[in-house]
């Protein structure tokens, strides 16, 4: 049984249609990126995965359980999924620990001593327990980005959506994030990225998916989307984003 | 009227809050009405001045501080609406020889009000609340004969009720009249005006 | 019968001056409060809420704080039947009258907080109330200082329209001197004087602090 199945999801704003009946299962640790052109409407899904949208039409099947597109049920549905934006989101006000321990003591109703306990073990995961006191502010892009990851971590999901976070990022600090991110791919956590990442999507995704216009053009294997395209849209897509590209795995 | 005399004062004034070194004086001046209350002023032009010879009535006393006050608080405006000018504007027309009250005139004017007309808007009608403090003073004005009114029929919290709604009523149409003034002078002249917007 | 301006009646003023910052205190305090709970409502899910805000908020701005002074005064004399004394009656309206600015202060405030903070509290498993508790407010706060001290010298000079319904603070305590002394060319630009003292330092820190916030947030400021 997968572990979230989305049925035929549509979602219009202002009259504009942005998503057009998607349809998409999920398997635990399954690794999925989503590629495409701004306006495919892939944020869009990303984001109606754990209620930041609420889709116009379709059903979300999450572990066997559907969710309405209500508030209530979708707050639910928030709690079993952690997400990393990209412009990170930290709280400016707050230093790193208390980014990570918020969403345990407030959300989650843990104590002090337990939430500080798992916030450092988050942090290690991303190599910064030596921040635990530091400003978002005093800190680089790249960290505040990994520290984002372990707040998201610190919640213990079943599912991590990644939404373009390496977008806003210098060149060189990226590296240090898609590090990251194949740690968590490779311990085998279900993960669901909106990225133009190409490198990581090859080396570490097991599903790639290419939207266009709010459906679901391609969906496949790295090697089958990348090499050999069914689509022309895909195909000058992957052109315009990989010019060096075709028979190169 | 009343507002009309105080534009075209205020109008001077900004003119030196411009480059000169006058612009101490100007600036002590602004602050000072700034930072102190309107009452006070209004006591201070009726009740301290004759001792220095100057004698106002009441109404006229009120008149002076009301243009005073407004003066401060508009000098500022202006300015700040005055500053908004791309600086582009002034260079041409020094390029072009023109005088420095000239450029003042055509180029600066119009669209610095233009700007900062709803500022200016809302000042008015902050001024036109004040007003009402001027009764203190005993100078004619809606409060001091809502004040007689009511000592006289001892029904206090009705009339000053309607009183506020009058005012209410005048601050929101004073609004809409503004609004108008605005659309016919800076919308509608733009042919004879000759300039792009 | 009038006594030279001495000693006595220039510390009788300076005494008022008490009273200004007191009223004052209390009006931004309790406007401040109340404020919270006006802007609240003013972005409220719920439209009715909102005209209700709204219409408060035009209420106290749209009309003069002499006005505002007689009807809460009044008001509570005829309305209510309680006789109240001058502090209590002078206390509510400027409170009321604080609440109205506080609150759209408050309200540019938590609406200067971008969205995505808001959602990424949501993702926290944090619910409306205490997404506002632990993170938009603290920061909204920050952003609300300078405006708030703005307004504050805008406060402490109405405080001087409460002296025509012989409230004693520091325009009253000049009135009531110059009567005695008969010296209102002295009196009077002695208390603009207080006034000056008390409200150019909030006013240079206000303008302060708003360059340094618009420097710090990158926040572009309406004229």
């Amino acid at each position: 049984m997968p572990l979230l199945a989305l049925n035929g999801i549509s979602k219009a704003f202002g009259g504009h249609p942005v998503l057009n009946h998607v349809s998409l299962e999920i398997e635990s640790g399954e690794v999925v990126a989503i590629i495409g052109r701004s306006g495919s409407g892939k944020s869009t899904l990303l984001r109606c995965i754990n209620g930041l949208e609420v889709a116009d039409g379709g059903t979300i099947v999450f572990d066997g359980r559907t969710f309405q597109s209500n508030r209530r049920q979708l707050k639910e549905l928030r709690r079993e999924t952690g997400i990393v934006f990209q412009s990170y989101n930290l709280f400016p006000h707050l230093n790193v620990e208390r980014n990570i321990t918020l969403g345990l003591t407030a959300g989650k109703g843990l104590s002090q001593t337990a939430s500080k306990l798992i916030a450092i073990e988050s942090l290690k995961l991303v190599g910064l327990e030596d921040k635990i006191k530091s400003f978002p502010l005093q800190l680089s892009g790249g960290q505040q980005q990994r520290v984002a990851i372990a707040r998201a971590l610190a919640m213990q999901p079943r599912l991590m959506l990644f939404d373009e976070i390496t977008a806003a990022l210098d060149p060189e600090l990226i590296g240090e994030v898609v590090k990251v991110l194949e740690k968590l791919a490779s311990d085998g956590m279900t993960m669901v990225l909106v990225t133009h990442e190409m490198r990581f999507a090859r080396s570490s995704a097991d599903t790639v998916i290419f939207m266009h216009e709010g459906k679901i053009w391609e969906k496949g294997p790295p090697e089958k989307l990348f090499n050999k395209p069914e689509t022309s849209e895909l195909a000058s897509f992957i052109e315009a984003i990989l010019p060096v590209n075709v028979g190169i795995l | 009227m009343l507002l009309g005399l105080i534009v075209a004062v205020f109008c001077a004034y900004a003119r030196t809050a411009g480059p000169r070194p006058i612009r101490y004086l100007i600036v002590s001046y602004v602050e000072l009405i700034r930072n102190t209350p309107f009452l006070v002023q209004i006591f201070i032009i009726y009740f301290s001045l004759p001792a220095l010879g100057i004698r106002f009535d009441a109404n006229e006393a009120a008149l002076a501080a009301m243009v005073a006050n407004l003066g401060a608080y508009a000098t500022e405006i202006v300015r700040a609406g005055m500053d908004a000018i791309p600086q582009g504007q002034i260079e041409a027309g020094r390029a072009l020889g023109m005088k420095r009250l000239h450029i003042f005139r055509f180029i600066m004017i119009f669209p610095a009000l233009k700007t900062v007309f709803p500022a200016l808007a809302s000042q008015f009608i902050l001024l036109m609340l004040g007003s009402s403090v001027i009764s203190a003073i005993s100078a004619v004005e809606l409060t001091a004969v809502t004040n007689s009114l009511q000592s006289t029929t001892f029904r206090p919290f009705e009339f000053y009720f309607v009183a506020t709604g009058l005012y209410l009523l005048m601050a929101i149409s004073f609004r809409a009249v503004l609004g108008i003034i605005y659309w016919a002078i800076f919308i509608r002249r733009r042919p004879a005006d000759g300039r792009a917007p | 019968m009038s006594r030279g301006l001495g000693i006595n009646e220039f510390l009788f003023i300076l005494e008022s001056v008490r009273w200004t910052l007191l009223l004052s205190l209390i009006a931004l305090a309790g406007g401040g409060v109340v404020g919270l709970v006006v802007a609240l409502l003013r972005v409220a899910p719920f439209a009715p809420l909102r005209w209700l805000a709204i219409g408060y908020i035009q209420l106290f701005q749209g009309t003069p704080v002499l006005m505002q002074l007689f009807v809460t005064y009044y008001g509570l004399v005829v309305l209510l039947n309680l006789q109240v004394d001058a502090w209590t009656a002078v206390s509510l309206a400027f409170t009321l009258y604080s609440a109205a600015f506080l609150g759209e202060i408050w309200r540019g405030s938590i609406q200067a907080i971008p969205r995505p903070q808001w959602e990424a509290a949501a993702c926290l498993s944090l619910g409306f109330v205490k997404q506002l508790w632990y993170v938009i407010l603290p920061q909204a706060m920050r952003i609300s200082i300078p405006p708030t001290v703005g307004f504050a010298v805008q406060l402490i000079k109405s405080t001087s329209i409460a002296s025509i319904i012989g409230f004693v603070e520091l325009t009253r305590a000049g009135q009531l001197m110059t009567n005695v002394t008969f010296k209102p060319m002295i009196v009077y630009p002695l208390v603009a004087a207080l006034y000056f003292l008390l409200c150019w330092p909030l006013s240079l820190i206000s303008q302060q602090l708003e360059r340094r916030i618009d420097a710090s947030l990158g926040i572009k400021r309406h004229l």
